[in-house]
């Protein structure tokens, strides 16, 4: 009698792991679904909550994804302090609802938006993406959110809104970390219209399946993956369209050192450090950073004949 | 065991072994965090201008409390400052850069704190080196010439992690004032003013002492005349 060796099942044939494990993560979901609707309850309530209704994506990696742990308490997140723990360890006093989006500026539709009319506002997609902070580690996270497009047709900017600002919230009383001034709050954000109408530029409203814990920039944040970390502004309250660049939390502290653009590139060093290599949280040896965070060939045509020295 | 750490040396030592052990022991789980290479690197260097400042700390307490046995306690203190230098050093050769020296030699030159960091360790090298008493003995008076090198060799690790950290300053302004205060207290003025809080002190005990007993102020004057002497 001869054993079956495993050639006689067709890889082709074997479920790979990111979607039995999408599978069992949206039975989970269903799950909590048929719970919360016999409870009464909406399932998109706080963190740690299921999101319903999340597509698939194109935007995707075959990379490994840092764990769950490690995204949501190794965080740089200034509002609850300075140390990487300080987010996870504060951020429950930050109430994320109710929570308005404020949309104003150069902008034909200006408007209001609460959190729940911002989780209807488009379909919810999961994207896995390369998280590369301009400390020099990285990770990889599976998003859940909507181009940020989406929601910059609606206001339909006028012809003079050249960039996009985004303020996140200031509130020393639910973000113990601004009654110091390690920054000069609120943090303020920015991108260029066309980086902010870039298909990979996003608006994240949770992560691995579930609502965003505070940590992360709940109730909504933004993600621009080709970008260092910091530009990804965190728990949102004001989009504003406007003609000039506009001033960055980072670029007011250390202008030297914090570009507007913060655009992860391995040739272009920090001034006191190098960005050439990153290590992955969860990994031994570095990685060699790559150019755009690996997004070159969708962005790089953005920035075709700038110097990226000087607009570092 | 206990017999053993009620020697004070001993116990000194088990007390300088313990960010170590910590360490080791959060190692062990997994209470390093997400990013262990960073949090080690970091422990160490932290323990490292710890034990520093520690030891730069013992001559003054010295001349503040006339205890000159203290003095005893000086050398282990410096070691074990080395040796969670060497520490911090093995973790960024080793585990941060995977003895890549083309990156390690640039880092050298072209990071500033890097740079301090490492001039730092080479100026700790030769004091670790002549610890023995031997060498002590063979260097006479150019011992203690060389081993002043311990100041400019503290300044550059705190300037290091002065440079290093990205935003909050809080620590290593902390350390940098302690640091400062500790020089200061070896100027001219700052030996004076030693001087002036040491007899201060004294003249407390004493007067405590006078109250409590009939002739306990020979015993002070005697520790005055002791202190008072000291450099």
């Amino acid at each position: 009698m001869s054993l079956r060796s495993s050639r006689d099942i067709p890889s082709l044939e074997i479920t790979p792991p990111e979607i039995y494990r999408e599978r069992r993560l949206f039975m989970q979901g269903m799950g909590v679904m048929v719970a919360g609707t016999a409870l009464g309850i909406t399932s998109d309530a706080q963190a740690g909550a299921k999101l319903a209704d999340v597509h698939r994506s194109p935007y995707t990696l075959n990379e490994e994804k840092t764990p769950y742990k490690a995204v949501t308490t190794y965080n740089n997140f200034y509002e609850f302090g300075p140390g990487k723990s300080d987010p996870a360890e504060r951020a429950g006093s930050l109430k994320t609802r109710p929570w308005t989006v404020k949309v104003e500026g150069e902008a034909g539709k200006p408007g209001e938006y609460d959190i729940d009319s911002l989780l209807k506002l488009a379909p919810l997609e999961e994207r896995v993406y390369r998280l590369r902070c301009v400390e020099g580690w990285s990770m990889v996270i599976p998003w859940i959110g909507f181009p940020l497009s989406e929601l910059i047709r609606r206001a339909a900017p006028t012809s003079r809104a050249k960039y996009v600002e985004f303020v996140t919230l200031d509130d020393p009383g639910q973000m113990p970390g601004q009654r110091s001034d390690i920054l000069d709050w609120p943090y303020v954000e920015g991108l260029r219209m066309d980086e902010a109408m870039h298909p990979l530029a996003i608006l994240a409203v949770g992560l691995y399946g579930e609502v965003l814990p505070n940590q992360n920039g709940a109730p909504v944040r933004l993600v621009v993956p080709w970008k260092y970390g910091f530009k990804s502004a965190k728990s949102i309250v004001r989009i504003r369209f406007v003609e000039k660049q506009p001033l960055t939390a980072w670029m007011r502290a250390a202008p030297r050192e914090y570009g507007f653009y913060s655009n992860v590139n391995p040739h272009v060093d920090h001034p006191r450090w190098s960005q050439a290599k990153e290590r992955r949280i969860g990994e031994f040896l570095k990685r060699d950073t790559l150019m755009f965070n690996g997004y070159g060939a969708q962005v790089a045509q953005l920035y075709r004949g700038m110097d990226l020295q000087t607009f570092f | 065991m206990g017999a053993i750490l009620r020697n004070p040396k001993c116990a000194l030592f088990a007390i300088c072994l313990l960010p170590l052990v910590r360490l080791v022991v959060l190692g062990a789980g997994s209470g390093l965090g997400a990013n262990p290479i960073e949090f080690i690197t970091h422990s160490t260097g932290t323990w490292t201008l710890v034990w520093l400042l520690v030891t730069l700390s013992v001559t003054p307490l010295r001349r503040l409390t006339g205890r000159a046995e203290l003095i005893r306690y000086r050398r282990m203190l410096g070691l074990f400052a080395f040796f969670y230098a060497c520490l911090h050093v093995i973790t960024y050769l080793w585990l941060d850069q995977f003895f890549d020296l083309a990156a390690i030699a640039k880092d050298i030159v072209k990071r500033p704190f890097i740079t301090f960091g490492f001039a730092a360790f080479v100026l700790f090298i030769p004091l670790a080196a002549t610890s023995t008493h031997a060498m002590m003995r063979r260097l006479g008076r150019r011992w203690q010439r060389l081993h002043r090198l311990i100041y400019p060799m503290a300044l550059l690790g705190v300037i290091h992690y002065l440079w290093l950290v990205k935003k909050d300053l809080t620590q290593p302004l902390i350390f940098g004032a302690v640091l400062v205060f500790l020089l200061a207290l070896r100027l001219p003025w700052g030996l004076s003013a030693l001087r002036a809080v040491s007899n201060r002190l004294l003249a407390i005990s004493a007067q405590r002492a006078g109250r409590d007993a009939v002739s306990p102020g020979i015993h002070a004057i005697k520790q005055g005349g002791r202190f008072m002497r000291s450099k």
